[in-house]
């Protein structure tokens, strides 16, 4: 509960009127948001929408001019560096160019906070191959990210931001420029970790499908599969919409809402 | 957009702020947890033993060039003897040290800058923020050790080869007694020399690493930008070398003395 009793514990992010700009360029423009723990939201936009930067802005990599931001309780915006670390282990991020390290083999990059945390050797060896499995890359082991395909790397980012199971995920575009048939297989796994591990996240995109697809799917772990949700089911998928246009947001609420949106901006890009 | 001159001058200070803070965190890192002594020892095996032959090479070449030289001078005089102490007394208060600072400034300042640049332009330095981990102490504490403490011993390592080189071109050009050269090299040298000698590339060591570590870690601009990180580290690592060590000489000179 932070000082002026704001409930922000029981959210996992909390964005009250931030604004940020970069040199004369508005980036954001008085945002609000709430993403409740459990839940997904999608921010969708057009390019430089800003849907980047409000990812950077909650892991605190970036400060913003105005406004206040909470994760998991604590106020990133006026946190300092130092303190920002320890905060950061909770929370993964999967970077739109995958940003793994590449002078590191694939182990190493999906040990890398396991490592840092003086885990046991046993005990890396078998989350590895457990977030590796996750992800269906287990024959990747040793190789080197320059080795790997364009989505078979942005699977091992996503291996290495859940290897240490954190509460809050933020994925940067992770389907940006990939075929339909890879991108399916990153957003299943998406599915996977929001209904298997109910884990928190907020999906930058600006492809409608995969929002879509996040919305209407849930993953069955019998089959190892997702699934589309049959009609009839009384099933929340707990996947929320918020679109932006130049930093103001201009719609916020849940997949039917979004179709049936009146507002000119939103039905244009329905039909793009 | 029009340039500016307070905007200039504006961003200069805003460098060199970010540079103090860098290499101040740097340092300070080392005086509390985590450390990462594995990284500390790879970069010292980098930085240390990969810049081997370079500096042996040109301490060895250097010190026999010396000798010609000053043997030529001497000889004006009839002190071809002192051959040994002019190239002693050289090698060890400044040759030694500075050339030593400027090749390992060329080799490792540019590839500290190169390294945490491209880094830096593919996000990897942000990816490693975003783990928890801070930049400072896992990519720029270790550079800066292995650095202050492998350069060092290169100096001590040049000087050595500067004045083997200096006996060679002694005994078979110049027809000069051996013992005669070493006695009066090894006798020539005070403590002050020495002193001035080994605090000169520990200062030069932490110039290296800081500058090249914030040349990298503010690289923009794609590979372009990498590149330009490269040689401005390179170059401003060398000005800065040779402008401290005219200032260390002076300051060591007032407090221990003219020598």
């Amino acid at each position: 509960m932070s000082e002026d009793g704001h409930n922000s514990t029981e959210k996992a992010v909390v964005f009250e009127n931030v604004c940020l700009r970069f040199d004369e360029q508005v980036v954001l423009d008085n945002l609000s948001f709430e993403l409740e723990r459990g839940s997904t939201k999608v921010l969708l936009g057009v390019a430089g929408s800003g849907k980047t930067t409000i990812l950077k802005l909650a892991l605190g990599l970036l400060r913003p001019d105005s406004g206040r931001i909470f994760v998991l309780g604590n106020e990133v915006s006026a946190m300092r560096e130092t303190e920002l670390f320890e905060l950061r282990r909770r929370i993964g991020i999967v970077f739109q160019e995958s940003a793994l390290f590449d002078s590191q083999s694939v182990e190493d990059n999906v040990a890398f906070r396991l490592l840092e945390e003086k885990v046991p050797a046993e005990e890396i060896q078998r989350r590895v191959s457990e977030a590796l499995r996750f992800v269906e890359l287990e024959h990747t082991l040793k190789l080197f990210p320059s080795e790997l395909s364009g989505g078979m790397r942005r699977r091992v980012a996503i291996a290495r931001a859940i290897i240490s199971n954190p509460e809050v995920l933020l994925y940067d575009s992770p389907t940006a420029g990939l075929d339909p048939v890879t991108s399916t297989t990153i957003i299943e796994l998406l599915v996977k970790q929001r209904d298997v591990y109910k884990t928190s996240a907020l999906l930058v995109t600006h492809r409608l499908q995969d929002a879509f697809t996040m919305a209407t799917h849930y993953f069955n772990p019998e089959k190892n599969k997702m699934l589309p949700v049959p009609h009839g089911w009384d099933w929340d998928s707990k996947t929320t919409f918020l679109v932006l246009n130049e930093g103001k947001k201009v719609f916020e609420g849940d997949a039917a809402e979004i179709a049936n949106s009146d507002n000119q901006y939103i039905q244009e890009y329905l039909t793009l | 957009m029009a340039f500016s001159l307070t905007e200039y001058a504006k961003g200069n200070v805003l460098a060199v702020q970010e540079y103090s803070i860098l290499s101040w965190r740097g340092l300070a890192n080392l005086f509390s947890q985590p450390r990462y002594f594995g990284d500390i020892v790879q970069q010292m095996d980098t930085i240390g033993v990969g810049s081997l032959p370079i500096v042996v090479l040109t301490g060895f070449f250097t010190g026999a060039v010396l000798a010609l030289q000053s043997a030529n001078s001497l000889a004006r005089f009839g002190e071809l003897s002192l051959t040994g102490q002019l190239v002693s007394m050289s090698m060890v208060r400044e040759l030694g040290p500075v050339l030593t600072g400027l090749m390992v400034a060329g080799r490792n300042a540019s590839g500290m800058a190169s390294e945490l640049g491209s880094m830096k332009v593919t996000e990897q330095i942000d990816a490693m923020r975003a783990l928890g981990t801070d930049p400072t102490r896992k990519l720029v504490t270790p550079r800066l050790t292995a650095t202050m403490f492998m350069l060092f011993f290169l100096t001590i390592l040049s000087d050595l080869l500067g004045l083997t080189g200096g006996s060679v071109i002694a005994t078979l050009l110049l027809r000069l007694d051996l013992n005669q050269y070493w006695t009066s090299a090894w006798q020539t040298l005070r403590y002050a020399d020495v002193f001035m000698g080994l605090l000169k590339p520990v200062l030069f060591g932490y110039i290296i690493a800081t500058i090249g570590c914030y040349y990298g870690l503010s690289a923009k601009g794609g590979t372009q930008g990498v590149g330009r990180a490269t040689t401005q580290a390179v170059v401003a690592s060398s000005v800065l070398i040779l402008a401290v060590d005219l200032f260390v000489t002076r300051l060591l000179m007032v407090f221990m003395g003219p020598l």
